[in-house]
């Protein structure tokens, strides 16, 4: 029990020290958050333009929900990287915990910062189209999507954050392409099945294709999560498979940095 | 320059060692080396022609409890390679490593609990304070944050650092204030075995002279093993009890100062000077070191 203690007691490290890194860069912070919300914001005018609710709020959702979800993913792949541009990844890598609970902070930071950010966005979007009817939503739905979803990201993200320890100089741009791949392949703003037939075969890895899909049947259609099994157990599989196998990649990568010297390496 | 530590400084380490049995480091057992270094080497592949390139080669070592062990050597030799390959931070390719009895592959949590490392560059979160940065290293060591705030406070102001200080970014600090704030965290750890990898390279004459006094307290007070890999030969003369220079990654000689300074006069008719007897088993000048450090050789 208390080496439990002592695990979530230097878990809570990474999410204080990342909580500072969030306030001494609060400027970077504010110029982000206003490029998501005039991104979010100059998708959704694209349904407006059409003058079709349903595609305002399938962009919406598209936006909003990619960026939850990108947030995620991206201070979790930079968990790595973040300290190798510093300068202090031998320090923590000699610090005595495990990479599971190092890496436990990290996510559970991203997952608090991820839902604060898109929370800003949300409340801007719906300022900006303040007769959007939302009164057949499931929130219930949506919640246990994204829930599920959390899980399968994390465990993408744990794999992305391996790059910038097997690539010192890379890295950080192969993690930046993988995200990129997600986008293209889960079908943010449209449907997959515009997608060419090996690109659909893609989308079905994605964990991001079922979260979009069951938040936009949640929200959209007010579909309960019963109807939606088949969205549901891709992402069950994906957060059970994706996590520990993040977690055993990330220890053997950790293993061939060491073997290899790859730790020393700033910048 | 006092000659001991400021009484709240032992009081405030005992005070915040609260940390539970499975993080505090166990008490190391008086019998065993402090450090035990045999046979290790170490290869890296370098190259296109993927050539193993030896950094260690057959290097042993014994510190024993309460030592400090100095390694010289030129840019290049092996003395970082070797405090990283007692550190954790890269494997040993051959021979094995231990830590007051704790072998540092087979018990790597127990070994990482009783060793902590300066290098030459400060390594920070440069945005965040000095108080910011060590209640982090705290935490990850177990140690409560209240309790290690008045310790870091204490040891910084020992190192000259005022608590007006603690709380800026540590980008606006000079090379040689960070550098202390680098061996307060070492030290807020309270490690068995410190390593030192040129703690003091870069530094003005002040705070190098700071630095060492404070390494003889930490020796004195803290019951410290201490290894110092240093470029500086007046520094390893007045710090260290051994003395180990690594010449292309092997030991080539290891001795008291006085040793070294004796066997260099009597077996190669050298002047009894440490600077003698590292140019004798370097088998180059400081000015070849020195040319080295300036192109930016690594090591």
């Amino acid at each position: 029990m208390t080496t439990v203690a002592h695990e979530l007691k230097a878990s809570y490290a990474f999410i204080e020290r990342n909580f500072f890194l969030t306030r001494r860069y609060w400027g970077w912070e504010l110029a982000f958050l206003v490029y998501s919300v005039a991104g979010a914001l100059s998708i959704s005018l694209i349904g407006a333009d059409q003058g079709s609710p349903r595609l305002l709020l399938t962009l919406m959702v598209g936006a909003i929900f990619w960026n939850y979800l990108s947030v995620v993913f991206g201070w979790i792949a930079e968990t790595i990287e973040i300290e190798r541009w510093e300068g202090t990844l031998e320090y923590t890598m000699m610090a005595p915990i495990r990479r599971s609970t190092h890496l436990l902070g990290s996510v559970l930071y991203a997952m608090a910062f991820g839902l604060v950010h898109t929370a800003a966005i949300l409340v801007v979007l719906f300022l900006f189209f303040p007769n959007m009817d939302l009164s057949q939503a499931n929130f219930a739905t949506v919640g246990l999507f994204m829930l599920l979803g959390s899980f399968s990201i994390v465990g993408l993200g744990i794999l992305a954050a391996i790059l910038p320890l097997l690539y010192v100089e890379r890295g950080a741009q192969m993690a930046w392409v993988l995200q990129s791949l997600i986008l293209l392949v889960s079908g943010v703003y449209y449907s997959v099945d515009v997608l060419p037939g090996w690109m659909r075969a893609i989308s079905a890895l994605s964990p991001a294709t079922y979260v979009l899909d069951g938040v936009r049947r949640g929200l959209i259609d007010g579909a309960p999560v019963t109807t939606l099994l088949g969205e549901v157990w891709p992402l069950v599989v994906m957060g059970i498979v994706l996590i520990p196998a993040g977690l055993w990649a990330f220890g053997q990568a950790e293993r061939y940095a060491k073997r290899t010297g790859k730790l020393k390496r700033v910048g | 320059m006092t000659a001991t530590l400021d009484p709240q400084l032992k009081t405030t380490r005992r005070a915040s060692d609260d940390r539970p049995a499975a993080a505090r480091p166990a008490r190391p057992a008086a019998t065993k080396p402090a450090l035990l270094i045999e046979h290790v080497t170490k290869r890296f592949t370098v190259g296109r022609k993927r050539k193993p390139v030896a950094a260690i080669t057959d290097v042993s070592l014994r510190l024993e409890r309460g030592e400090i062990h100095g390694v010289l050597g030129a840019n290049g030799s092996g003395k970082s390679t070797l405090i990283r390959l007692v550190s954790g931070l890269l494997t040993l390719d051959e021979g094995r490593v231990e830590v007051f009895g704790h072998d540092i592959e087979r018990d790597e949590m127990a070994v990482k609990r009783l060793i902590n490392r300066v290098s030459v560059d400060a390594a920070f979160f440069k945005k965040l304070s000095p108080m910011e940065n060590l209640v982090f290293a705290a935490r990850l060591y177990g140690l409560d944050a209240r309790a290690a705030k008045p310790q870091a406070i204490a040891i910084l102001e020992r190192l000259g650092i005022a608590q007006k200080r603690v709380g800026r970014p540590v980008e606006q600090m000079s090379r040689g204030m960070q550098q202390k704030v680098a061996i307060a965290r070492a030290l807020l750890t309270s490690p068995s075995l410190l390593l030192l990898d040129e703690p003091t390279t870069g530094l003005d004459p002040r705070s190098k002279l700071d630095v060492q006094s404070f390494i003889e307290e930490v020796r004195n007070s803290h019951d410290a093993t201490i290894v110092l890999t240093t470029h500086d030969l007046a520094e390893a003369e007045r710090l260290c009890s051994r003395i180990s220079i690594l010449n292309d990654g092997r030991v080539v000689a290891e001795d008291t100062p006085e040793g070294l300074k004796q066997l260099v006069a009597t077996r190669y008719g050298e002047a009894p000077t440490l600077e003698s007897a590292f140019m004798t088993w370097t088998g180059r000048s400081l000015d070849d070191d020195v040319e080295e450090d300036q192109s930016g050789g690594d090591e």
